[in-house]
């Protein structure tokens, strides 16, 4: 079967600093796999340059097949079938949480107002906010808003899911409700992809998880194995500081 | 640091700082009387107000000083407002335009309409049609003016919007091109209607802006129908050799400036605090 993502020797620069110094990850379909590594390591770039929000410098990528890192690629169509979900949640200030899930709809895949709001309802409803449709984001708390990003990015039926860090700019209490959906999704089969560190739900949901640490992947397994008993020192060393921040 | 409270320094100020403010405010008190009683004493009251505020040549305006005047200062402001509007939309996003001749003819237009004086662009507009034989401006006098206001409005209104457009934070684009939108349906999805709201109080200022310029009509050579408050109230003086028309037609300018000054304000405060 084709692999829902397919990195290989990627190199990304900003001007003269290499922040990703050749990675390969694949992704099966249906699988889950976390990214995690200290602040700076290039987890954000890398999930970025899977959807060309940053263009890669050297390297390709493949999206079910896809090559997006080719000139022609038609970017627009396969961002479609990959949702993104924010550190910042990114909802759209000016639209309620029905229309923020409704506008792509509508706008890329063309549906109709009817059918699309039918979709936003189920999405909102599924991620549990289906009583804050006509809610504009500043009236959502941190979780409800990164939820109802979640139920946007589904609308458009995504194929497979990016996620960077969709917990860190929430607060504690809130963030077992985001983790909660993510969970749901994961067992529905989602192909996810999750920079995160939750080492709780990387351990529990994972299939994979690949430690990076200075643009390189130092260690890429199941999770027993990279969080259980990691291999390198860097791995360990920071495990320690992401378990036990107090020791 | 020692743990010794600051002592007041004993003895050296001999006024408490209240009592200097109370002397500091009765000065104040005391230079407005002396200015305002000179002003008494030595205006000649009689004349001015025979010059400025004449009763019976103030009601020489009427109606004429709202069914022409005031409403072709409108229909020229609004004019060139709604030309700048869209010409400044267009202006700032070529300016922030990926494509590099698009940003130099951008920003070589704003840089020279906004450094040249108005006036200038208003005389030069009355030239148009020996610069291009055959040319004429649509819309005649109105047009002449309302290119004149957009001309110079644009140049202004293009710098709000690349402000506000730049003021929308970039994640907002990045959700839109990752939800599979394409840059432009991006730009006027989600970024421009954010940007609109930022740009509104700095936009009504711009529209005032405007509508005090209008006054150059003047300089198109308009008379009769299209008059604007400025040309209206400077005729009128000629013709009875006494200013209070030109006072008049100030004053209906702030009757409209003066609230839509209010208006910014109000949404400006409004904007800071949240949505
Ligand atoms: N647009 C950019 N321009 C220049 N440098 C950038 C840009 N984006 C990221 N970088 C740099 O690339 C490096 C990796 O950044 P990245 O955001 O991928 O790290 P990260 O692993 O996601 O860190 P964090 O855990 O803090 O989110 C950092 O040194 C950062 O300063
Ligand atoms: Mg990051």
């Amino acid at each position: 079967m084709t692999p829902a993502i397919e990195i290989k020797g990627l190199h990304k620069y900003f001007g003269a600093n290499e922040v990703l110094k050749g990675i390969d990850i694949t992704v099966e379909a249906g699988q889950v796999v976390c990214v995690v590594g200290p602040s700076g390591s290039g987890k954000s770039t890398l999930l970025r340059c899977v959807n060309l929000l940053e263009e890669p410098t050297e390297g390709t990528v493949h999206v079910e097949g896809i090559e997006v890192t080719d000139p022609d690629a038609d970017i627009d169509s396969v961002r479609r079938r990959i949702g993104m979900v924010f550190q910042q949640f990114n909802l759209f200030p000016h639209m309620t949480a029905l229309q923020n899930v409704m506008i792509s709809q509508r706008r890329v895949l063309k549906r109709s107002s009817k059918e699309a709001e039918i979709v936003a309802r189920d999405n909102l409803n599924k991620v549990g906010v289906s009583d804050k449709c006509d809610a504009y984001p500043s009236q959502l708390s941190g979780g409800q808003q990164q939820r109802v990003a979640i139920a946007r990015a589904l609308a458009m039926d995504p194929d497979l899911m990016l996620f960077d860090e969709p917990t860190s700019a929430l607060d504690p209490e809130l963030v077992g409700d985001v983790l909660a959906v993510m969970r749901k999704l994961a067992e529905e089969g989602m192909t996810m992809l999750v920079v995160t560190h939750e080492m709780g739900f990387a351990r529990e949901v994972a299939d994979r998880v690949v430690f990076m640490d200075g643009g390189v992947i130092v260690e890429d397994g199941p999770p027993a194995q990279v969080i259980g008993d990691p291999q390198h020192e860097r791995t360990r060393s920071f495990l320690k500081r992401v378990l036990h921040p107090e020791g | 640091m020692s743990d010794q409270p600051v002592a007041a320094a004993p003895g050296r100020a001999r006024l408490s700082p209240r009592k200097k403010q109370k002397i500091t405010r009765g000065t104040q008190y005391v230079v407005l009387g002396v200015v305002l009683g000179a002003l008494l004493l030595y205006v000649d009251w009689a004349s001015l107000s025979q010059n400025f505020a004449k009763g019976d040549v103030a009601e020489k305006a009427l109606p004429e000083l709202f069914t022409i005047a005031l409403r072709n200062t409108l229909i020229y402001t609004i004019g060139g407002f709604v030309l700048a509007f869209v010409l400044g939309l267009i202006f700032a996003l070529m300016r922030i335009s990926p494509v590099r001749p698009y940003r130099w003819i951008a920003t070589i237009y704003i840089e020279i309409f906004r450094g040249l004086p108005a006036l200038l662009i208003f005389l030069l507009i009355t030239f148009l049609p020996l610069a291009l034989p055959g040319f004429e401006v649509p819309g005649g006098t109105y047009g002449q003016g309302i290119l004149g206001l957009g001309l110079v409005g644009a140049a202004y209104q293009a710098e709000v919007f690349r402000a506000g457009l730049q003021a929308v934070p970039k994640g907002q684009t990045e959700a839109a091109r990752s939800l599979g939108m394409s840059a432009a349906r991006a730009q006027f999805t989600v970024v421009i209607p954010q940007a609109i709201r930022i740009v509104i109080p700095p936009t009504t200022n711009q529209f005032v802006s405007l509508l005090k310029d209008s006054s150059l009509v003047l300089f198109l050579g308009v008379s009769g129908q299209y008059v604007e408050l400025a040309k209206f109230g400077n005729d009128l003086a000629s013709q009875y050799a006494n200013a209070t028309p030109i006072m008049v037609a100030g004053l209906t300018y702030l009757i409209v400036t003066v609230p839509l000054g209010y208006l910014a304000t109000r949404l400006e405060k409004r904007k800071g605090s949240g949505r």
